[in-house]
């Protein structure tokens, strides 16, 4: 796409889009975090997650703060405007999964002050997917590359299945053993937030899919052409 | 919406000039049309095809067709002076006669012996300069010179005279670029109101304008039609590289 006339308003859009890049990554590395701190039982990595969620939380509000500014100051039309709208919305949606991955890190504190408790295999790749979700959302973002949105959106079903079968197991330690139920039911809780996070990720491809396309992402038209 | 213009493979020619090419474009009947595009685009140029303004310029030849009612306004049976009251005009810059307030109304009405005494022709005065939303702020100085009106009630009053002889097409060429924001809102405002009666054709340069009075957006490049539509699909979706490169500010 050329540049505009007016080059200020380039660097304002480009700025948005770092923004929401610098989000997506520390975000990233808040998951991977919590989940290798649920893995380990590991307190103190816990807290880092919880302590750096501000900075996340920070970052949305400048996104908010300028994208206003742009809709103000510039008033985007066209591509633009859909892509001004579209960073609104996923900035607040990888906020609300870096909530997710405190959340978790919360469940790793209530479980180290529990008896030990072995691990119930299943989490470590659950949480891989929605990861990639994320990193191949925003990706799809930047690139404006509606496939690869696409291709994301369907990523969810996976994410559904391997909680599913996460959530078997957890059951099956639960009735083994009443004394399995207080840790178990916090794996659960942690699984179902990394569950969340791919409805999210999902949500990120449908905003990319509508910056992309002009359209409003309408699921059983996707299916349909799928 | 049934048409009430409809331009069909229009080609406009000043002497060897080329100033429209195969422009067929419809109107809709209650709507407003917004025409924008670059400085010599040609949208003004369709503009005064639509009421025969061209006519006045030495050298000038047509092509194609201007159906208004269906009926085609360059045939040769066709009366111009009458062809106008049918379509008013409002200009660029505010134009009143300089002449009373009262006078700048009543002008068209009385040449056009469209009233019986007195009493009617103040009846008309009355609704159209209130139509125009300028009775409250002129009712007490009709008889003032219109040039004293402000830049904004000015342009105000040039709309009541335009619909003064009842027309069905009004036709405005960039009618606010002479006003500040909030005499522009105002007549953004009557632009809609007037909808309910009129069919409204209207060049800005403004695309925020554009935006938010019409229903239909025409981009206009190098004398083509690039692309028409519904106004909000054109602002969010344009389907044309050129439309999407002028409206986001990447024309050049």
């Amino acid at each position: 796409m050329n540049n505009h006339t007016v080059k200020a308003y380039d660097e304002d859009l480009k700025t948005l889009r770092a923004l929401i890049r610098h989000m997506g990554e520390l975000t990233l590395q808040q998951i991977r975090k919590a989940t290798r701190s649920i893995l380990e039982r590991n307190g103190t990595l816990a807290h880092e997650v919880i302590d750096h969620d501000y900075e996340i939380n920070l970052l949305e509000t400048k996104v908010d703060e300028l994208a206003v500014r742009v809709l103000a100051l510039r008033q985007p039309l066209a591509s633009d405007l859909r892509m001004v709208v579209a960073t609104l919305k996923i900035s607040n949606q990888v906020e609300r999964i870096a909530d997710y991955a405190v959340n978790i890190a919360k469940r790793t504190i209530i479980l180290d002050e529990m008896p030990p408790f072995p691990e119930v295999e299943g989490l470590s790749t659950l949480v891989k997917i929605p990861k990639n979700m994320i990193e191949r959302a925003l990706t799809a973002f930047e690139t404006y590359d509606i496939n690869l949105a696409l291709e994301v959106w369907q990523m969810d079903q996976e994410v559904d299945e391997f909680y599913n079968a996460y959530l078997r197991k957890i059951f099956a330690e639960m009735i083994a053993d009443p004394k399995n139920v207080g840790p178990c039911t916090q794996l659960l809780f942690a699984a179902k937030n990394i569950e969340r996070i791919g409805d999210q990720a999902q949500n990120i491809a449908e905003a990319v899919y509508t910056m992309v396309t002009g359209k409003s992402f309408n699921e059983s038209d996707i299916l349909k052409n799928a | 919406m049934p048409l009430k213009i409809d331009v069909k493979d229009l080609n406009l020619f000043y002497g060897d000039k080329q100033a429209l090419f195969n422009v067929s474009l419809g109107f809709p009947e209650f709507q407003t049309t917004a025409l924008m595009g670059p400085s010599g685009c040609g949208k003004s140029s369709l503009l005064r095809c639509l009421n025969r303004l061209n006519d006045i310029i030495p050298n000038v030849h047509i092509q194609g067709k201007v159906l208004l009612d269906k009926e085609d306004i360059y045939a040769p049976s066709l009366d111009v002076v009458e062809l106008r009251t049918h379509v008013g005009m409002v200009f660029q810059k505010p134009n009143p006669f300089p002449h009373s307030i009262y006078e700048n109304v009543a002008y068209g009405p009385r040449i056009h012996t469209l009233f019986k005494d007195k009493t009617e022709l103040d009846e008309i005065v009355e609704k159209n300069l209130a139509r125009a939303g300028l009775w409250d702020e002129v009712k007490d100085r009709l008889h003032q010179p219109a040039t004293r009106l402000s830049g904004g009630q000015q342009q105000r009053l040039c709309i009541a005279r335009a619909i003064a002889v009842n027309p069905e097409v009004i036709l405005m060429d960039e009618p606010c670029s002479a006003l500040d924001p909030i005499a522009t809102a105002r007549v953004e405002e009557l632009i809609d109101e007037l909808r309910e009666r009129f069919t409204i054709v209207i060049v800005t340069h403004n695309l925020q304008q554009a935006a938010r009075v019409s229903q239909q957006t025409a981009f206009f490049h190098s004398g083509h039609l690039v692309e028409a539509g519904e106004t909000g699909a054109l602002f969010t979706m344009p389907q044309d590289e050129r439309t999407q490169g002028y409206i986001t500010g990447r024309y050049g």
